[in-house]
């Protein structure tokens, strides 16, 4: 199964393995992952699953859907480029090795 | 745990069937005893008294959600099958609706109640909630329920909305219809209904454009209708929606919360020593006590649930309460516990229909206990707790308390 990366705030990093058809939200919040918090399930209605994807990772993202565009306008922490809802990210064989940033906060 | 659409392959096991009447006073009193018999006898089973189907465990009533293609809500997500019976006002555009008429409807509520506008209402909400602390200190002993669960949504949800400042003393009272109204045809439904003329009169004209004042969640609903998203009789209905769905839920939200932080006083003391745990607080209560204790699907064909097999057109009774109270799901389920990690639980719902207005009622929930463990340092439960009856929504009707500050 893929694994990815997630980097804490303080430079921590943590590696996940996701299980089939997953997104690095469900994999993040299944494993107790401090960070993601995800309060609307995985609905694109909260952004509390916040991210910076890895540059270098960004352009093999699946596309944003116009919602998941318009609720990054509402994180918490600042909105960057290389911000996503990591709800909306579905753990591929592609994505095998992908690194996220958590935010400062999600709320 | 499966659902699958192949009945009986395996030789469908029994479905224990229970004599238990969820929409009794008695339940109502006390459901916690009767929740674990349900949770116990089995995955799935049956309720003779109405002849439904009921899941009590949190797999089964998280499946039961997450599959709306098979057990849908435009049948109604009360006891009442609209296939059958006509429902007593129009439905729902959203709540009893599936996609992908539902997909279209969500996708307006959900822009008009984002984070961008709550970020946008969010001092406007904290301002109220610290003005309602001011009063209640001066009061020092008052009803947690009246004075601050009813009085704190009451003095900003309906301006959010956009409503008149005349006639608001139907829309209490037009919730409870509503919330009795998925429950079976026993009293409480009966009564409510019977007396509901005036209130169903109240929130028709409100949810008209010309009543809704501009910049108002109700306004914006209506400007999707320019944008070609919504037609223009359909707009109105989903204002309602919000009437209906909005104040009396965090009434009961805010009325959970403060029993459980006045209940269990170490609770309040740590939160008191870090007022970011103020949200988790409010969820962690919505989770505990499930303000909406229930809701109804129905099946769109025959279909095997954790070894049962239910046919098609029937009616299922999922006990949110129970779930978000499962042992199978919680580490000590029935500790209210403020830094627990409550994602998953069931009390906004789960999968397409999740309570589209959680952002709202977390936000009013943040806030308002916010102001309170910064101002008192003790609330003490000084009366008899009263309880209120509906056949959906559990709460108190009056909480006699006295504070002290901090
Ligand atoms: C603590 C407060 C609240 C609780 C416990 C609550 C609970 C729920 C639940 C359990 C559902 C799922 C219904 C289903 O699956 O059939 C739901 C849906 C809904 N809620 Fe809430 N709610 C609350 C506050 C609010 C507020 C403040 C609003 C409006 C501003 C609101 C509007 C709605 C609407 C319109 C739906 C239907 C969504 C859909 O079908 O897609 N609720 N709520
Ligand atoms: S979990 Fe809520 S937007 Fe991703």
């Amino acid at each position: 199964m893929p694994a990815i990366t997630f980097i804490h705030p303080d430079g921590k990093s943590e590696r996940v393995e996701t299980a089939d058809g997953e997104s690095a939200m469900q994999a993040a919040t299944r494993l107790g992952l401090d960070g993601i918090l995800a309060e609307c399930g995985g609905n694109a209605m909260c952004a509390t699953c916040h991210v910076y994807v890895d540059e270098s990772w960004l352009a093999r993202l699946p596309g944003m859907a116009d919602d998941e565009d318009a609720l990054l306008d509402g994180t918490a922490s600042e909105r960057l480029p290389n911000s996503r809802l990591s709800c909306q990210i579905k753990i591929t064989p592609g994505l095998d090795g992908l690194v996220v940033k958590l935010p400062e906060r999600q709320v | 745990m499966t659902a699958s659409g192949s009945p009986a392959s395996t030789g469908s096991a029994a479905v224990p069937h229970l004599d238990i009447d969820p929409f009794d006073m008695n339940f109502f009193a006390d459901p916690y005893p009767t929740h674990q018999r349900l949770r116990e006898a089995g995955p799935v089973v049956y309720l003779d008294k109405w002849n439904v189907y009921g899941v009590a465990r949190y797999a089964e009533v998280h499946a039961v959600l997450n599959d709306p293609a098979t057990f849908c809500s435009s049948r109604g997500v009360g006891l009442s099958d609209f296939k059958k019976e006509t429902p007593w006002r129009p439905p729902s555009l959203i709540l009893e609706a599936d996609p992908p008429a539902h997909t279209r409807t969500r996708a307006v509520l959900s822009k008009v109640l984002s984070p961008t506008v709550m970020k946008q209402v969010r001092d406007r909400f904290a301002a109220a909630a610290e003005e309602r602390v001011n009063a209640l200190l001066d009061k020092r002993s008052f009803d947690a329920i009246t004075d601050l669960a009813e009085a704190y949504p009451l003095s900003i949800f309906p301006d959010a909305l956009g409503l008149k400042a005349e006639g608001r003393e139907h829309l209490i009272p037009y919730a409870s219809v509503v919330f009795n109204a998925f429950g079976p045809p026993n009293q409480l439904r009966q009564e409510a209904i019977a007396r509901s003329t005036p209130h169903q009169a109240y929130v028709a004209e409100q949810c008209q454009r010309d009543n809704l004042a501009p910049g108002g969640f109700g306004a914006c609903i209506h400007a999707r209708v320019d944008a070609g998203e919504i037609t223009a009789t359909e707009a109105p209905l989903l204002v309602r929606s919000l009437l209906s769905a909005g104040l009396d839920t965090t009434v009961n939200g805010i009325g959970a919360a403060v029993y459980c932080l006045a209940r269990f006083p170490d609770q309040w003391q740590r939160l008191r020593a870090d007022l970011t745990l103020a949200r988790n607080a409010f969820e962690e209560a919505v989770r505990f006590e499930s303000p909406v204790q229930t809701f109804f699907r129905t099946t769109t064909r025959e279909v095997e649930l954790s070894g049962a097999t239910i046919g098609e057109g029937e009616k299922v009774l999922m006990f949110l309460a129970a779930a978000n109270r499962d042992p199978r799901r919680w580490d000590e389920p029935d500790s209210y516990d403020i830094t627990r990690r409550t994602s998953g639980h069931v009390g906004f719902g789960s999968g397409i229909h999740m309570c589209v207005g959680q952002l709202v009622a977390r936000l009013e929930g943040e806030v308002m206990l916010t102001a309170l463990a910064r101002r008192i340092a003790k609330i003490e439960i000084t009366g008899e707790p009263k309880r209120r009856f509906n056949n959906t929504l559990r709460g108190l009707d009056s909480l006699p308390v006295t504070i002290t500050p901090a």
